[in-house]
């Protein structure tokens, strides 16, 4: 733990990609997430795990700036050393400007158009800026025709990741669970995001779709985007994940390799649901164990 | 055929004398005060009142026949057919489309281009008034008022309650901005729709944050104070008086429509002194604003913008996490409806030749929504289609004389306007709850361009 500890507290390495410090979110008197650091780094898949209403998808909407933390300093330091200080941006911004993709929970897909529409508007801005904010698109200028077809390859190329380019004219809102939570990744990597955020991907997905979001996950990391995800799925964590952070009532109870994590008392006492004072007892078997 | 089957269910005969009944009794309940009881002034200026009970008889009779019909012969007949088309394996939704359907924009446009002459070649220069400019023109106001709504509500999916107040910026630059400055319409129209859009950017700023209901309240309050500044701003717009003596729209520049001066239309062309050429050149150019809309409308929901539009209609948070600006987006929603909203109240002002603040009423907001709504949220097609029927079908109402020969000679068909007007609208609702076209052209495709049923389109929040 202590070795965590000076961590944070040391400048922000150039491997690392988002590091949060000492972030408290207060609702009303309910204190979800109390004095929370942790760092992802680059290239990496973190995952971040805890037991139901652990504040885990509270961390995740601070760092999207779905949520203004009430106290705490998110930082985000891009490819090229520019560094994005998350909590003064505007949530619009962060994905814009800082580069911060995110998925939901519940999937928010814009259902009534088309899978490929989907993905060009996830490229709003590439392609608002190629038009000259519509002005020079209206009058059907050859660079806004190039930025359109680029914008279709772009699409394109995540259906074909996503395994999608079949129903690619077909409605959003017609594809199975499964799709749809796949396409949400994929329109969230058309914004061109140096970190993807994606909370519970693989709820509700059965073993085959579970497995084919792996690759895709893989496929991502491969690329050189970091991925800090929330899951609840434990198979999932452990065999995606580079690193774990467990959080249990706003507060981290653990951080570090999937292995490590699995293996740590307190996280097995979160989500056995030991009693407090078994806690010690929980630790000194561990101990014990790992002695012989 | 029909007959045999219909002995064999006496069951069903039964139901539809029941349900005939029950549509009586409902229709005396309903209409027993607004049609049974008349009230009016005898000589004394006194209100009175009396009883019209046969004229209710005559409403509830056609309801209960109707709905023993409908129960009795028309339902089972559709259902047969339904049955039979099941059976041979022919499909509801076909994706042959006939001659009519796959052309139906050219010959729309072609009928159009041709309404004016060939309604003067049949009912002469003065007949054709009541055609060019009654449901020519009056159709072509709404159709573009229509879809001007339609980027703010179908595309973008803000309520707006208040869309006429847009309607009456336009209206009323021009006619200021022509009287005071002698500006003429073409140098006018543009700048009566960028006054619209700039109003419409204030009225944008503060409701952003609104949503669904409280947006619409809001607007609806926005259309309200334009029409009460207009009424009680007397010194500017002379209040409920109205400005009288706005100039006429000229063929830009060249010729005049004013009888008196030197470049009159008629008198260079050689033809018969005559409103009807400056209804039809009103016509003409209302066509071609509408053509516009059309255009602009098309383009940008193939641009960046449009699409964010929809998005923002489908789900806003899922646009925000996308990096989509959601305030100017709304607010470019905003201006451009808005703009053609003023672009429509300065052809409005210059064909009325006066404008007071009676034409800017909520109904109008109301029946431009109602056109929008039925015609299916984000369709031209489906909304032009929709203002033929409704600014059409009222304007026909007036022509319904053998409507007297069944409700007797004092009937008069358009106090019945919006009574019909609301039938008319629970009618397609039901049977066409997304709109006379309930479906959406997608922008972009990589095969084949496939529209995306109603089921999966959102309305938006507000």
């Amino acid at each position: 733990m202590t070795l965590q500890d000076t961590n944070t507290t040391n400048a922000m390495t150039s491997d690392t990609i988002l590091k949060v410090e000492h972030l408290s979110m207060k609702f009303g008197g309910l204190m979800a997430i109390n004095d929370f650091s942790f760092e992802a780094r680059r290239g990496e898949i973190t995952a971040l795990i805890g037991p139901n209403g652990a504040g885990k998808t509270t961390v995740f909407n601070c760092i999207t700036g779905f949520y203004k933390p009430t106290m705490g300093m998110i930082t985000l330091r891009q490819g090229d050393g520019k560094e994005h200080l998350l909590e003064r941006l505007r949530d619009f911004e962060i994905t814009k400007l800082a580069k911060v993709a995110r998925t939901f929970q519940n999937i928010r897909l814009f259902s009534g158009l088309t899978v490929l529409e989907n993905l060009l508007v996830a490229q709003h801005n590439v392609l608002m800026k190629a038009s000259g904010y519509t002005i020079l698109g209206l009058l059907g200028l050859p660079a806004y025709r190039n930025a359109a077809r680029a914008a279709t390859e772009k699409a394109q190329y995540w259906l074909e990741k996503a395994d999608l380019i079949e129903r690619a004219d077909d409605p959003a809102g017609d594809l199975p669970y499964g799709a749809q939570r796949r396409l949400e990744i994929a329109r969230a990597m058309c914004t061109g995001p140096e970190l993807l955020c994606l909370d519970e991907p693989a709820a509700g997905l059965n073993p085959r779709e579970s497995a084919a979001l792996n690759t895709l996950l893989h496929s991502i990391r491969d690329e050189g985007v970091s991925i800090l995800l929330i899951e609840h799925d434990m198979s999932v964590v452990m065999e995606i994940s580079d690193h774990v952070v467990v959080l249990e009532y706003g507060q981290k109870i653990s951080d570090g390799t999937p292995d490590h994590v699995k293996n740590d008392p307190k996280v097995i006492a979160a989500y056995l649901g030991v009693e407090d004072d078994e806690v010690h007892e929980v630790i000194a078997e561990e101990l014990e164990g790992g002695a012989h | 055929m029909t007959n045999s089957s219909e002995t064999g269910t006496p069951g069903l005969m039964a139901k539809a004398v029941r349900e005939g009944i029950f549509a009586g009794v409902i229709a005396f309940g309903m209409f027993l005060l607004y049609v049974g009881i008349e009230t009016y002034q005898n000589i004394d200026n006194r209100l009175v009142w009396r009883t019209r009970w046969g004229l209710l008889a005559i409403f509830v009779i056609v309801a209960a026949v109707a709905r023993f019909l409908t129960v009795g012969f028309i339902k089972p007949h559709l259902d047969r057919r339904k049955l039979a088309k099941a059976k041979s394996g022919i499909l509801e939704i076909s994706e042959e489309k006939g001659f009519l359907r796959t052309h139906f924009l050219k010959i729309a446009l072609i009928a159009l281009l041709l309404y004016p002459p060939v309604s003067v070649m049949l009912f002469g220069p003065q007949g054709s008034l009541k055609y060019v400019d009654n449901f020519g023109i009056q159709i072509l106001i709404y159709v573009m008022l229509a879809w001007g709504l339609n980027i703010v509500v179908g595309l973008a999916g803000l309520l707006d309650l208040g869309y006429v107040a847009f309607y009456a910026v336009g209206a009323y630059s021009y006619a200021l901005l022509a009287q005071h400055l002698g500006l003429s319409f073409w140098l006018l129209l543009p700048l009566a729709g960028i006054l619209a859009a700039c109003w419409g950017v204030i009225l944008g700023f503060p409701v952003l944050r609104l949503r669904g209901d409280y947006l619409a309240i809001v607007t609806l309050a926005f259309g309200e104070i334009i029409r009460l500044v207009l009424i009680n701003w007397t010194d500017v717009t002379r209040g409920t008086f109205g400005i009288s003596g706005i100039p006429k729209a000229s063929v830009f520049g060249i010729w005049s429509f004013d009888v008196g001066s030197a470049n009159y239309f008629p008198k260079a062309f050689g033809l018969a002194t005559s409103s009807a050429w400056y209804k039809i050149f009103l016509f003409y150019v209302i066509l071609a604003l509408c053509l516009l809309t059309a255009y602009v409308t098309i383009r940008l929901r193939r641009m960046p913008i449009g699409r964010a539009w929809e998005a923002l209609r489908e789900d806003e948070i899922a646009c925000r996490s996308l990096g989509i600006n959601t305030v100017t987006t709304k607010l470019t929603a905003f201006a451009i409806g808005a703009m053609f909203g003023g672009f429509a109240g300065s052809f409005f002002a210059t064909r009325q030749g006066f404008v007071s603040p009676e034409s800017f009423v909520f109904l109008e907001s109301a029946v431009i929504l109602a056109i929008v709504v039925l015609g299916g949220m984000g369709s031209l097609t489906g909304i032009a289609i929709a203002a033929v029927l409704m600014v059409g079908g009222t304007e026909l109402l007036r022509e319904m004389e053998f409507l007297k020969l069944v409700f007797g000679p004092d009937f008069t068909p358009e106090l019945y306007r919006m009574l019909l007007f609301g039938l008319a609208m629970i009618v397609v609702m039901l049977f066409k709850p997304r709109g006379f076209v309930g479906s959406r052209e997608p922008t972009a495709f990589l095969k084949e361009r496939k529209a995306v049923s109603g089921s999966f389109t959102k309305e938006g929040h507000g």
